[in-house]
């Protein structure tokens, strides 16, 4: 019995030592972020809603490494050194990634040699420009200017509605938010100087700030474009 | 000696003469344990039981076999059980959802194809019996490719079994994907040819007849023109080649096709198909009653064609996971599947009018009722059809639903286990202070919206059981969903009136009695009775996205209680959240209300999630695995 053991434990032992060799790969160590930007204004968007696909050639099945953006547009990915293409799928994105002819989303190279910085230059479809966000005892109130970006009337999009989110945390879209006003894109006089107020609901708990952003819905485009964000003190 | 000798001899000649035998007949065993192609290919017998396997491995995207929760979601439901909270906490679904094993289903398709090829060139079967089959493959085929359609749009359209010739090169197997218009083409052009070929027979369900191809193609077609014209209003939600959306200009076409379809089968063409009605003179009970038998009577009229279950050979759980608690067979097994007060209060009044139900008065104030069921008397015989009420009964027995005592002050006196005993007031007796199955927020099992499922549900002794299972069958296509069809289609083509007809033969079975005239028939109205007749028939799912409301209705704003009440009956309407009708005993001892009811309308305390289509969820993503198999298969919008 005794020598059973001896023989198990020694066993034990060859077993758990061969496997202390190193791994044959060092982990990924490259790291790839940036922003989307569009004439050195970032593109703040919703988060977790607009994709972007990097892909790698020549290990057999070529499938994406499929990632989000955050909400103020920024990414970061951690690689491995070598080639890779960069792709937003079509329709995603309040803006325009350019296009082959063919159709498909047209791909960016990126070579990575360590890290980098690359920031994404997309064209938006439009731009909120100048938003002032201001708090005042249960009420937030927005006013901002719309600048339309693609005017060509064969891309061009209508504006379905703007709309001015509120969160009680620093995540503010259509998805996440404690309150919410809209205005329709026919209901907007003055694209120049619109103006939205929320009232801020009663909190369980309460804060003496909430974090605000306005945001652009446009028609048949799924993703909105929103300003960036705001904390506001009430 | 001699005698040894010839016995000798005659051993060796017994030997060496049984080696005379040609090697290839001696060689050549005819297996006992597997059949070759001639052999079963000229047995009928053989013939329909490998046609069975076929028939088995068609997919619902709801099924009585595919588990409960396959009719779960969409804020139609609210799903008590622990583990799948997920339904009703998520902010939206995958690319991937809704998807079918690709490599299974074309594995299906090759089944299909090699059966089609071997039947056509079998020579022991008689003519008829080799076009039946014939016939029935093709439906097959058809149907599990309308299937995919339905999920991703065009998709390879392999019509011959693809064999790999071993020469290095795949490019002929890779095969891309069709347009979605000639999906839908190819589905309506097999069911003409096939329909002859089908007995007509009302008797036969869970085979192919011809009614059933009829009804395949008036589906189809309608599908197909509904995605052209409604596609239009998403220019988005299209491709370049087409896989996806279909040219607006094909919706009348379509519509036509649709109508002419529906109307053979509405004419008798196929077979005396009609509505399944209760007598004359019935009450709203009994026509509640007779709705709910449509689904329980494999006999019925209206059943077009099903898949079938059997005790003893194939059943299913939906009884036993569905079952009220209090009720049930198996114990704790039950419950699961609670219908929405977004889907109850959908069932208009008899007046054709559309309603909440009354909970509160003008001021606030809350209604008081006599009796549990008040509260949804007056309304359209298919909700206590479709729903069990509280108050309802389920094999004679009345499920026990009432979430606690409501005091005068408005204060709520109830438990965290179901039928539990206490005293109402401090120092008062023990008494029963919530119902026996719920509702009880977070308690799985028991109903957490107030409602049970009833369709389906079967009342048969021991259905609930586990090891038994019940035997109520699937419909897959049935006379009512033809005739709202019919509507459909000629609503869209302009014909109210003949819509109106056939949308007041649905209706009058339920008790509607009002008729509608032609001027009421609106693209509203359609979406509505669709919605109430077809519940849980896992067609809600489909209609949404063919008429792209899918990203109305679930647009990812919490559904508040006004939004809940208000605008009942527009297509449109957003639904993101389930919720519930929670009723409540009052307790005055002094008042004449005591022991009456009140309802509140409650959103389940497990709902954080908002329900929120994308886009890109119109159709379901293609996998990365199989597109890089073939990257002639273009990606879905918007992924």
């Amino acid at each position: 019995m005794k020598h059973c053991f001896k023989y198990i434990l020694i066993l034990g032992m060859i077993i758990s030592f061969a496997s202390c060799k190193k791994d044959n790969y060092a982990e990924p160590g490259s790291f790839l972020s940036g922003k989307l930007m569009y004439n050195g204004d970032s593109i703040q968007v919703e988060r977790n809603q607009v994709p972007y696909q990097l892909y790698q050639f020549g290990f057999g099945k070529v499938g994406p490494i499929a990632a989000t953006f955050a909400q103020d547009g920024s990414f970061s990915q951690v690689l491995f050194n070598g080639n890779y293409k960069l792709i937003i799928p079509n329709g995603q994105g309040p803006f325009i990634w350019k296009q082959t002819a063919d159709g498909n989303p047209d791909s960016l190279s990126i070579t990575m040699n360590g890290s980098q910085t690359l920031n994404l230059e997309v064209t938006p479809y439009y731009m909120i420009r100048n938003a002032q966000i201001s708090g005042s005892g249960s009420n937030v109130t927005a006013t901002f200017k719309v600048e339309q970006i693609i005017t060509d009337p064969a891309m061009a999009k209508d504006i379905e509605r703007v709309s001015l989110y509120i969160n009680k945390t620093q995540f503010v879209s259509g998805g996440d938010n404690i309150g919410a006003t809209n205005m329709g894109g026919a209901d907007i006089t003055d694209p120049n100087n619109i103006t939205l107020s929320v009232a801020v609901p009663k909190l369980a708990t309460t804060q003496p700030y909430v974090f605000a952003r306005v945001g652009i819905k446009i028609a048949n485009v799924e993703d909105m474009i929103f300003s960036p964000l705001q904390k506001i003190s009430l | 000696m001699k005698k040894r000798l010839i016995i000798i001899a005659i051993a060796v000649l017994m030997v060496t003469a049984w080696g005379c035998e040609k090697d290839s007949s001696f060689l050549d065993i005819p297996p006992n344990t597997f059949l070759t192609n001639e052999q079963v290919f000229s047995d009928p017998k053989l013939v329909l039981s490998v046609l069975a396997d076929l028939y088995n491995r068609q997919v619902d995207f709801s099924g009585l076999d595919n588990g409960w929760a396959s009719f779960a979601d969409f804020s139609e439901t609210f799903p008590s059980e622990n583990g799948s909270a997920y339904f009703v906490q998520r902010t939206g679904w995958n690319y991937d959802s809704w998807g079918l094993n690709w490599f299974d289903s074309y594995n299906y398709i090759r089944d299909l194809n090699l059966f089609l090829q071997r039947d056509s060139a079998s020579t022991g079967l008689s003519e008829a019996d080799r076009k039946r089959f014939y016939a029935e493959g093709r439906f097959l085929r058809a149907n599990f490719y309308f299937e995919m359609t339905k999920r991703y749009g065009g998709v390879p359209l392999v019509l011959v079994p693809l064999d790999y010739d071993y020469g290095g090169k795949v490019n002929n197997l890779q095969v891309p994907r069709s347009s979605e218009s000639d999906m839908y083409d190819f589905i309506i052009s097999e069911a003409e040819a096939i329909k002859n070929d089908l007995p007509t027979d009302v008797g036969e369900k869970s085979r192919a007849t011809k009614g059933a191809a009829l009804a395949m193609e008036a589906r189809a077609a309608l599908y197909a023109g509904s995605i052209a014209k409604y596609g239009a209003t998403t220019p988005a939600v299209s491709l370049a080649g087409g896989e996806v959306g279909i040219a607006a200009s094909k919706a009348p076409g379509y519509y036509t096709i649709a109508l002419r379809a529906a109307k053979e089968i509405i004419d008798g063409n196929a077979g005396g198909y009609k509505l399944k009605t209760a007598a004359d003179g019935a009450t709203m009970a009994q026509l509640s009653d007779n709705f709910a038998d449509v689904f329980l009577d494999k006999n019925s009229p209206e059943t077009i064609f099903f898949e079938d279950f059997k005790t003893g050979g194939k059943t299913h759980g939906f009884t036993t996971n569905d079952q009220p608690y209090s009720l049930s067979d198996e114990g704790g097994d039950a419950g699961r599947l609670n219908p929405s007060l977004n889907l109850a209060e959908n069932f208009e009044k008899i007046d054709n009018t559309f309603a909440p139900f009354a909970t509160t008065n003008g001021a606030g104030a809350a209604i008081i009722y006599d009796n549990v069921q008040d509260i949804f008397a007056d309304r359209d015989a298919r909700l206590a059809g479709t729903i069990l009420l509280p108050g309802g009964k389920f094999k004679g027995q009345t499920v026990d639903i009432w979430a606690g005592y409501r005091l005068p002050d408005g204060s709520i006196v109830t438990s965290d286990q179901s039928g539990h005993l206490k005293p109402i007031v401090a120092g008062g007796p023990d008494v029963q202070v919530v119902g026996a199955d719920g509702p009880i927020n977070g308690l799985e099992l028991r109903t957490q919206s107030g409602f049970y499922i009833r369709k389906y549900l079967d009342p048969t002794v021991g259905s609930g059981r586990r090891g038994q299972g019940s035997e109520v069958a699937f419909i897959r296509y049935r006379f009512g969903e033809v005739l709202l069809n019919a509507a459909e289609a000629s609503f869209e083509l302009g014909d109210n009136g003949t819509a109106a007809t056939y949308l007041n033969m649905v209706r009058a079975r339920a008790g509607l009695t009002v008729p509608l005239s032609s001027g009421d028939i609106t693209f509203d109205r359609i979406v509505h009775e669709r919605k109430v007749e077809l519940a849980f028939e896992g067609l809600y799912f489909y209609d949404m996205k063919r008429w792209r409301l899918a990203t109305y209705r679930w647009d990812g704003v919490p559904t508040t209680l006004s939004d809940l009440k208000s605008n009942i009956g527009n297509a449109k309407k957003h639904s993101t959240q389930p919720w519930g009708l929670w009723p409540y005993r009052q307790y005055d001892p002094a008042h004449p209300d005591d022991y009456k009811w009140v309802f509140k309308e409650t959103l389940p305390a497990l709902v954080t999630g908002v329900n929120r289509f994308l886009i890109g969820n119109y159709y379901t993503q293609i996998s990365d695995g199989v597109i890089a198999a073939n990257p002639n298969i273009v990606r879905q919008p918007n992924q």
